[in-house]
């Protein structure tokens, strides 16, 4: 069964008819062909799908396509628009090698960019907690920290609009 | 060393029997993955129950149920070795130690399950398959036999993979079904394996028993240590003698012991068959040894540490023959490095004899801390070889072809330092294409910590060759000798001749024939090195884990760890950090967190990441590093692997300071993970006694 949905996906307007049992996981990667937002185990656990909804960050696993009609949602891909340079928390994981294989980070780095929000200068503790939310299974997260308190520093230096 | 090997292959589809959940009996292919999950609700499967072999031991003793009739019985791999005399050594000894130890089963778990991709093409009659495998030629060797075609009609291309840690170093069933699948439905076929599937279907790892003694003298000089050792195989023998012996060749480790008996059996049981995990039979093995010792220690009212500072060998005892040979035959000889050094370094850094202190007057305050150790020395970047082959275009820009596959581990950076060193060319001016069966014939893949040594070595080698050529049409361009062409940053020159600079491109396009000319050199900016690597570098570590137990929760806290670690010559520091942190976590997971549960009757209990549990930013501390350099003589660049390493001694090294924490108690970790209800039933019983 096929249902009609409007979502606002990294800016775009998107009218799509998505089955009513696609996940909106499924929906941006199959139907948008967005595959930055990666699905690593579809019971809201890994957080590699993590997406921004409204602006907050949300498993994508968990939530129906039809769940998305008439709001927003920013993937990976609408961090740094393309023909743009990288966003300043993209620049630090590539600065501070907090990647390895990188199937984690792009859910990581959504997290961020709504955790660093609300958290402009946090501390070592609360970007551990707010990494609890994923799995790496390459860095030991030890970068992972360092890049996003680089990031914050980045952040804080020349604040994006 | 006699070995009794059986091997019984796994069928792609089970026929007639299953023995393991997770096999599988059917395939469905449809338009989406939705519609094909619909298609598996409507099949049915009518199991009839047979006995399980569920545990190792029972399973090994004669008479058990037999898990593949053509076998025999349960006892996949035998074999007894050692050297020495042990019967002296433990006859004469003032103190001799006995325990049994069991590792967990635990696994790579990558963030990214498996997956295949298969596309026919009729009119050739060529396969093209992407899998998420880190031994792309592995693969395409089992289509070749399986589907009878030349190699070359059959490429396997690994792209970025998400992870691999060994668990996608095995041959897998649908490595030949999806491509089957592909050829017989004349489309291409996709297949993305689920987390639950990864968990039942993908290699399960470790899972060891140790019988383990150890003899020493009252000033504790180590004589002889037994140890009989069962494995759990899982269903199938996949990789025959690689873990049972693996576990028996780095058994000592850092330790001078004159004497040795190890007898080892790997055992099929009904679970998922096992496959190599990043440290592959290592981190069991230790963690036997480790706890054998700090047991002795106990014994003899010894600090852990000066018992290590005894028997650990020194720079002065390289090469150190063993007495055993390694797995690919040759004699098993430490080829570099000083472990006491290594133990000094480690001590030195946590600053062991402070900690000491804060944890007696903590202690005495009813804060149960400890300290734990742990060393390893660890047969690196096993060979034959991985070759590579390094060509420049037109703009001096060069491609670099290997076989090995990245999954992470910064290939494209570490090989294209290596490369761009040689070459005198830019860093950036360096592509790298692994995991490509199309970009050379032959391969061996990624895993045992061996893409450095074996693919690096290629890589300098074949290098220094395309180097030599530009040279040779350089000199021939400026009219200079060869020995006074210089390269640097792209830029050929003269020496003390700075104005006859050329880029290497104008070198390149000189050799290139015209109609006028036939141009300087030969064209030919290739070379192609499949270096020999006969045997295994020798990387060691010593590790210090520092935590705290809440006696009244079971809870460890990790509060520091430490890592003094030789891999020979070092490429990229910040990758061989990211490697140990990585290598560190994994441990840490299966020392307090990880585990693949069965029942008796061989049911997995642990399906989900809420079963089974990774750790997080939370359980992770922040990792010390502390990096020594013993070049190896084993290959041109002195390097070592460093992959596994960082995985191997967290089980030994957090069992050690927890039982170091609880000694008040008198409690003694023979297993893990150590979560918070077996701390707590370690406590329990302790009391009971």
């Amino acid at each position: 069964m096929k249902r009609a949905v409007r979502v606002k996906v990294n800016g775009t307007d998107c009218d799509e008819s998505v089955d009513v049992r696609s996940t909106l996981a499924d929906f941006l990667r199959e139907d948008l062909d967005l595959t930055g937002t990666h699905v690593g185990c579809e019971h809201g656990v890994c957080g590699s799908c993590t997406v921004l909804f409204d602006g907050l960050p949300v498993r994508a696993c968990l939530m129906l396509a039809a769940q998305a009609e008439g709001h927003e949602v920013t993937t990976i891909e609408g961090v740094a628009p393309p023909d743009e340079p990288l966003h300043p928390i993209q620049e630090a994981f590539a600065a501070k090698h907090g990647l390895q294989c990188g199937y984690c980070t792009p859910g990581i780095i959504m997290s961020a960019c709504a955790f660093l929000k609300e958290h402009p200068a946090p501390t070592e503790r609360e970007i551990r907690e707010m990494l609890a939310g994923h799995l790496c299974r390459c860095t030991g997260y030890h970068f992972i920290v360092e890049a996003i308190a680089e990031a914050a520093r980045a952040l804080a230096a020349s604040p994006k609009p | 060393v006699d070995v009794t090997m059986k091997q019984v292959g796994q069928l792609a589809m089970a026929r007639d029997r299953v023995r393991f959940v997770g096999e599988i009996v059917a395939m469905v292919l449809a338009g989406s993955r939705a519609l094909a999950e619909d298609g598996c609700e409507l099949i049915e499967v009518e199991y009839e129950p047979l006995p399980v072999v569920a545990d190792m031991i029972a399973g090994a003793e004669p008479g058990a149920q037999v898990l593949h009739p053509e076998m025999g019985d349960n006892v996949a791999v035998f074999f007894e070795t050692g050297f020495g005399d042990v019967e002296a050594a433990f006859s004469s000894a003032d103190v001799t130690v006995r325990e049994r130890f069991e590792i967990q089963r635990y696994v790579g778990m990558p963030i990214e399950t498996r997956g295949v991709v298969a596309q026919w093409d009729a009119r050739d009659g060529s396969l093209t398959t992407w899998n998420s495998t880190q031994v792309v030629h592995f693969v395409q060797q089992g289509l070749v036999s399986a589907l009878g075609l030349p190699p070359h009609k059959i490429r396997v291309i690994a792209p970025d993979v998400g992870g691999g840690f060994g668990t996608k170093a095995t041959g897998y069933p649908e490595d030949l079904l999806i491509p089957a699948a592909a050829i017989a439905a004349r489309r291409p076929v996709k297949w993305t394996e689920d987390r639950r599937e990864h968990m039942m279907a993908a290699g399960h790892a470790r899972h060891q028993m140790h019988d383990i003694q150890i003899a020493a003298r009252r000033d504790g000089t180590m004589l002889g240590v037994r140890d009989r050792i069962w494995l759990d195989l899982g269903a199938y023998n996949s990789w025959g003698i690689v873990l049972p012996y693996n576990t028996v060749a780095h058994l000592l480790g850092p330790h001078r012991v004159p004497s040795l008996h190890v007898e080892c059996r790997g055992v099929v049981t009904n679970k998922t068959p096992n496959a190599p995990y990043r440290g592959a039979g290592r981190p069991e093995t230790v963690f036997a040894m480790d706890r054998i010792v700090d047991c002795l220690a106990r014994e003899l009212r010894m600090d852990p540490a000066d018992l290590r500072r005894k028997n650990y060998l020194t720079q002065a005892d390289m090469p150190y023959e063993l007495g055993i040979p390694y797995r690919d035959g040759n004699p098993l000889v430490y080829d570099s490095g000083d472990f006491k050094a290594g133990l000094e370094a480690a001590l030195s850094a946590v600053g062991y004899d402070a900690l000491r202190q804060e944890q007696a007057s903590l202690r005495a305050k009813g804060v149960h801390r400890g300290i734990g150790i742990s060393g390893y020395v660890e047969g690196t970047a096993i060979g034959p070889y991985e070759g590579a082959t390094v060509r420049l275009d037109a703009s001096g820009r060069a491609v670099v072809a290997t076989g090995a596959c990245s999954q992470g581990q910064g290939h494209e950076t570490s090989f294209a330092q290596i490369a761009a060193d040689a070459l005198g060319i830019p860093f950036d001016w360096v592509t790298i294409v692994g995991g490509d069966t199309a970009a050379i014939p032959f391969g061996v893949g990624t895993f045992a910590s061996r893409s450095a040594v074996n693919a690096g070595s290629s890589i300098h080698v074949a290098a220094g060759k395309v180097r030599d050529k530009i040279v040779e049409a350089a000199a021939a361009l400026l009219e200079a000798a060869p020995a006074d062409i210089e390269i640097a940053d792209g830029v050929v020159s003269v020496r003390g001749a700075p104005a006859s600079s050329l880029p290497v491109s104008r070198v390149i396009q000189a050799a290139i024939p015209t109609f006028a000319k036939p141009g300087v050199a030969s064209p030919d900016f290739e070379a192609t090195v499949y270096q020999h690597q006969p045997t295994v570098t020798y990387a060691s570590a010593v590790h210090v884990a520092y935590v705290e137990v809440d006696v009244g929760t079971g809870a460890v806290k990790l509060l520091r760890y430490l890592v003094a670690h030789d891999c020979g010559k070092v490429i990229n520091p910040v990758i061989v950090e990211g490697q140990v942190h990585g290598g560190v976590a994994q441990g840490i997971g299966g020392a307090l967190l990880e585990e693949m549960v069965y029942d008796e009757q061989a049911q997995l209990l642990t399906g989900t990441f809420m079963d089974y549990l990774v750790p997080t930013a939370m359980e992770v501390p922040a990792i010390e590093t502390v990096h020594l350099e013993y070049p190896s003589p084993r290959n041109t660049l002195g390097m070592k692997g460093v992959g596994e390493g960082g995985a191997i001694s967290p089980p030994a090294a957090i069992a050690n300071a927890v039982e170091d924490a609880l000694a008040p108690f008198g409690v003694r970790v023979t297993r893990t993970p150590l979560g918070p209800s077996v701390v707590l039933g370690l406590l329990e019983s302790a009391a009971k006694t």
